[in-house]
């Protein structure tokens, strides 16, 4: 039984860790193979961008050798897919190899898409890629005082990003001294400044006590980089010193180009988590179209499912379990103190207030995520 | 020629349903009819007040049973 892996991230490296100790015996006897090809020899801990953002961790903290954090058994080559030929169970790389597999997961993730509205690449700082986190951490340092904007594409990984992110501008001009020459506000899409109605119940008297400004329903058009203007699709202007982007995002270029879904999300059965069409197919992480966060956290929740579904169909010929749609996210409130969103498909989330030893959680889990993608946690 | 796609976003929280429908009204073409299945009460104002905003058309929103199906047209 082949098992081929496309992608390295959470979700792919999850499953191929978990697949790898759950099938150890028919490894061992040549019954079944784990191989995983990835475009970059390379991990990365995304949630660590919004630290760096703020000079908080540096960019190499962010990242191990993938092949460091995968089981001995499993068969791991930099060359990214560039053709899937699901109809032939097969796929063909970047340097010519085809592989052919008996079941599949794609772990492709996703990507930020500046350049759909116009002028915004070059008009502001976003921390969802290393560069930008870098460059958005000197335009902070630089900055003296001012209009401070923030906007927010759809859909985009980690939703709950926009008001971690602003809490953490508020935290860090007022450690430097500059939060009374400094006006903040947040532009957020639909009519309440967070998706999650918990959330957004929660973090509107935070808001109101740090002074943060904001507006609903401003989804965004385009931007005038030189006049440093933004411009909403509803008609209302803004402003701003410096802009703060969490842009639209998509599923990775290969997946549009072999047109597996529309906008790179691929159809995927919400509880099986295969793909529509294509039952040894799976499908982890941001590049489903499930109605679900695009967070490491259902990335996580997600792969395990995949792998101990794998694994019992090779062993007894059925899958044993169902995605529930669990998600678990942390929730960084500012002032070192954090709350979480635990929430699935029956049960929306219920904050708690935050404290100061969720937040300590938090710091700890950005290095115990290692051991996460091991799959040991 | 204008679709018409179902989006199924019933029991569903993050980003939620709202957000789903914005998600796939980029992708769909002007015309289109997208129908929104949702679960949460909220979203039976929460999408005319997008709709209305943003400038799109409102086509028909009822409950059946305890989802409501909300269809909007793609109007630019």
């Amino acid at each position: 039984m082949r098992i081929l892996i496309v992608g390295g991230g959470t979700g792919g490296t999850i499953v191929a860790n978990n697949l790898a100790r759950r099938l150890d015996p028919e490894i061992r006897k040549r019954k079944a193979s784990i191989t995983m090809l990835s475009a970059s020899d390379q991990h990365m801990y995304q949630p660590g961008l919004l630290y760096v953002a703020f000079g908080q961790m540096m960019p190499d903290e962010l990242y191990r050798d993938q092949e460091s954090l995968l089981e001995t058994t499993i068969n791991f080559h930099v060359d990214p897919v560039e053709e899937f030929k699901l109809d032939n169970n097969q796929v063909k790389t970047k340097s010519g190899s085809v592989y052919h597999y008996d079941i599949l997961v794609i772990a492709t993730g996703s990507r930020t898409m500046s350049h759909k509205v116009p002028g915004l690449e070059e008009g502001s700082e976003t921390f969802y890629t290393e560069a930008g986190a870098v460059s958005m951490f000197k335009k902070l340092r630089e900055f003296e005082g001012g209009k401070v904007a923030m906007v927010v594409g759809v859909p985009h990984k980690c939703p709950i990003a926009p008001v971690e992110a602003v809490f953490a501008l508020h935290d860090y001009f007022v450690k430097r001294g500059i939060r009374d020459k400094v006006e903040i506000k947040y532009h957020y899409p639909i009519n309440r400044i967070h998706s999650i109605e918990n959330v957004a119940i929660w973090a509107k008297p935070e808001f109101d006590r740090m002074g943060i400004e904001y507006e609903t329903l401003f989804n965004l058009e385009e931007v005038d980089a030189e006049n440093k203007v933004i411009k909403s699709m509803e008609g209302s202007e803004y402003n701003y010193d410096l802009l703060i982007s969490i842009p639209e995002h998509h599923g990775m270029e290969v997946i549009e180009q072999n047109e597996l879904g529309k906008d790179g999300w691929i159809p995927t059965d919400r509880h099986q988590l295969t793909m529509d069409g294509h039952d040894n197919v799976y499908v982890v992480g941001d590049t489903t179209n499930l109605p679900v966060s695009k967070t490491g956290s259902a990335a996580h929740f997600e792969a395990e499912i995949i792998s101990e579904n794998i694994a019992s169909i090779i062993k007894i010929g059925a899958p044993v379990s169902e995605y529930d749609g669990k998600v678990y996210c942390f929730i960084e409130a500012g002032h070192d103190k954090a709350t979480y969103a635990n929430f699935n498909y029956q049960n929306p989330p219920d904050l708690k207030p935050a404290n100061k030893s969720m937040h300590w959680f938090k710091m700890s889990y950005n290095q115990m995520y290692w051991t996460s993608v091991r799959g040991l946690l | 020629m204008s679709e018409t796609k179902v989006i199924d976003a019933c029991n569903t929280y993050c980003p939620g349903p709202l957000m789903e429908l914005i998600t796939y009204m980029k992708q769909a073409e002007v015309g289109d009819i997208l129908e929104l299945l949702s679960t949460d009460q909220g979203t039976a104002s929460d999408v005319p007040e997008w709709v209305n905003k943003i400038g799109h058309e409102m086509v028909s929103s009822e409950k059946v049973d305890d989802i409501w199906h909300i269809k909007v047209r793609k109007a630019k």
